[in-house]
């Protein structure tokens, strides 16, 4: 995994609310058996017409808002398991999700694979949004170590887990630490009351 | 103090305490499927590790595959090769594997209850959001992604922060036309598609005693759909019932023991909930949705509304765009084409009676497309041998092989853009069922009576 500490970016403002997994990505693009290159298809419905022309009015597809800072709506991720949302908006170059609330199992995914799950207040989300669309070249500081999102001089601390936070400033990952606990896994085993 | 049922059963399975919450979690029953495992198995390999413990490991293919003529080779080349990376990666790693004609194949959430490898008290994770279907037998059961199903495969466990927890309590007897899926789709209703958002659930109260395995199960399949990690409900007597004699469940005096352990498996009367809610069965009706999340879900009487509660107005007018309905207008008598009946919300052999039970001796109407996809090879199997599929296909219904099929738009089976499904499925997200298609989440019956009449209606003035 990347390591992660800081990000100066532009954002994408998305501000639709309860983004669900099969809007990031749609199942029939799930049928590859490696990682790489789920980007090309991220919000694939929202960003192609059915014959695979551009939709004009989707974000990503204009080109006034760029960035590594995807500021999306409320209730962002709701919806599948599958990894492969959090996958293809890093594959597509986003390092960042800033949203006022996310869906548990999208937040964990993203943890895993480098990609920061930012929650601000509903206040501070819309400030952020209208700030983007007021000049898209806003400048937004995403500070992990400080665990502080900021902008246009307004900023406001977020939340990270402090064991996620030391996997993505160091950029290493639960496997790496469940392994090495073997032998206290071992001892569960022999002493669990469960069938 | 008492304790949870969500507790008793977690803190059970703690290898480790972490500071700063997290949990070491031990894992009894991995489920994989073709789509979120081969990155895992790929993980694995790159770096030197093997499966830690691969007898609790189980694996079928059911997202990507067809649901005709299933013992053809699979016609599209990419789908093929996601099931064919199942199977090697199986025989290369020794995992336990019900491929497509086996007789345990079918939905991973239908075939772990049905073989018994889902019992109360165990932990249970699969690559799929929708394993908190499981939690119906008490299990802790829940969806993970394809980083975390390689930590299960190369440790047996998981870093988990310990969700609070919730109790969802409905109290008495159902109206006629009511059924689990209804229950949930009101409960969804009521709190939104993120009021379980850090929860984990458990469903309680005389209504849902009542309930057979089938409906329970059909309940904590949906819990994701408020956001919730996970639900579930104490064992009782008809769990027991369910699972004695399955496949893989304890025989004989282990059974007994197991059994004994079981009903120490509820939440003590003293126990504290970080949230509560009671809701009365009287209040609950046929459900059906309006709209691109479950929580937009209305009595089929009633009127889509104005507006949410909750929410901004821009994304409740583009769901309702999307969908092609107005605020304040009433679903009664609008068309509909497509009758989609399965999933692991409502493919087992009680869903399949219930749909049969009511089309008996009647015709689907000329505009419909009716497909019933059976949740595993056994559901078909039972229902073969019980005639349903006779009464079905006289009925102009088309019962298929085994798999997700049309519940998310990724095999073959997918409804046309534009076009109304009335589904027994879980999910009705913009293009959930395809692309441009508009999905209606039903109950099995609703399902049925919109098959036969081609457009919505007050079923509860059709029933048999
Ligand atoms: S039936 Fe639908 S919800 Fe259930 S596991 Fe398959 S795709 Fe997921």
């Amino acid at each position: 995994m990347d390591k992660f500490q800081k990000v100066i970016s532009t954002g994408v403002p998305l501000p639709n609310e309860d983004i669900d997994t099969d809007q990031i990505i749609p199942a029939r693009f799930l049928k590859a058996t490696s990682r790489e290159g789920f980007g090309d298809n991220l919000f694939r419905d929202w960003r192609y017409h059915q014959d695979n022309s551009p939709k004009a009015d989707f974000v990503l597809n204009n080109e006034t808002y760029k960035g590594e800072i995807l500021v999306a709506g409320r209730n962002f991720g709701c919806g599948s398991s599958r990894e492969h949302a959090a996958w293809s908006l890093h594959d597509y170059g986003f390092r960042v999700v800033v949203s006022s609330f996310f869906a548990d199992i999208f937040k964990g995914n993203a943890l895993n694979n480098g990609l920061l799950p930012v929650q601000v207040t509903d206040d501070f989300l819309s400030g952020l949004t209208s700030a983007i669309v007021a000049d898209p070249k806003t400048e937004i500081t995403v500070d992990l170590v400080n665990q502080k999102i900021s902008y246009l001089g307004l900023s406001e601390t977020f939340e990270v887990n402090a064991y996620k936070k030391e996997c993505l400033i160091h950029g290493y990952d639960d496997i790496d630490f469940l392994i090495n606990l073997k032998s206290e896994i071992e001892a569960y085993e022999t002493s669990s009351i469960v069938v | 103090m008492g304790k949870t049922l969500f507790e008793k059963v977690w803190s059970a399975h703690v290898v480790k305490e972490l500071d700063g919450g997290m949990d070491v979690l031990y894992i009894d029953r991995h489920l994989i499927h073709e789509v979120t495992s081969p990155q895992a198995f790929s993980e694995l390999e790159k770096r030197g590790l093997s499966l830690f413990r691969k007898e609790k490991m189980v694996a079928t293919p059911d997202h990507n595959i067809p649901t005709k003529n299933q013992h053809l080779p699979i016609k599209e080349a990419l789908s093929r090769h996601q099931v064919d990376t199942l199977l090697a990666n199986c025989a290369k790693h020794k995992v336990e594997l019900y491929g497509l004609g086996h007789p345990f194949q079918g939905i991973v959430h239908v075939i772990g209850p049905e073989l018994g490898i889902t019992l109360p008290g165990r932990t249970m994770v699969c690559g799929d959001s929708h394993t908190s279907t499981h939690g119906a037998f008490g299990a802790i059961a829940f969806g993970i992604g394809t980083s975390q199903v390689a930590q299960v495969m190369a440790s047996q466990c998981l870093l988990q922060s310990r969700p609070k927890t919730m109790r969802i309590t409905v109290n008495g007897g159902l109206k006629p036309g009511v059924l689990a899926k209804d229950i949930i789709l009101y409960i969804i209703a009521q709190l939104t598609a993120a009021g379980g958002t850090g929860y984990f659930i458990e469903y309680a109260g005389s209504t849902i005693e009542s309930l057979s395995m089938e409906a329970r199960m059909t309940i904590c399949n949906m819990s994701i759909e408020m956001g919730a990690r996970g639900g579930m409900i104490a064992p009782d007597q008809s769990t027991f019932d369910y699972i004695e004699g399955r496949e893989f469940a304890p025989k004989g005096e282990a059974f007994d023991k197991a059994v004994a352990y079981w009903k120490t498996l509820h939440s003590d009367q003293e126990a504290i909930f970080d949230k509560e809610y009671t809701f009365d069965a009287d209040d609950i009706e046929p459900m059906i949705t309006y709209g691109t999340n479950p929580g937009m879900g209305i009595k089929i009487t009633k009127e889509v509304p104005l507006s949410l509660g909750k929410g901004s107005q821009e994304s409740f007018n583009k769901s309702l765009a999307y969908m092609g309905f107005k605020p304040g207008e009433s679903l009664l008598g609008k068309p509909i084409n497509h009758v989609f009946i399965g999933s692991c919300t409502n493919s087992r052999i009680e869903d399949l009676r219930i749909v049969a039970d009511y089309v008996k001796g009647k015709r689907k109407a000329a505009n419909v497309t009716a497909m019933i996809v059976p949740g595993s090879k056994q559901v078909e199997q039972q229902a073969i041998s019980e005639g349903l599929d006779q009464i079905l296909s006289a009925a102009g219904f088309e019962l298929r092989e085994p798999g997700c099929s049309a519940c998310l738009g990724m095999n073959e089976d997918k409804v046309p853009a534009g076009e109304y499904c009335v589904s027994t499925s879980n999910r009705n997200f913009e293009g959930r069922q395809g692309p441009g298609a508009r999905t209606l989440l039903a109950s099995p019956l609703v399902a049925a009576v919109t098959a036969i009449e081609g457009k919505i209606v007050d079923i509860t003035k059709h029933l048999n």
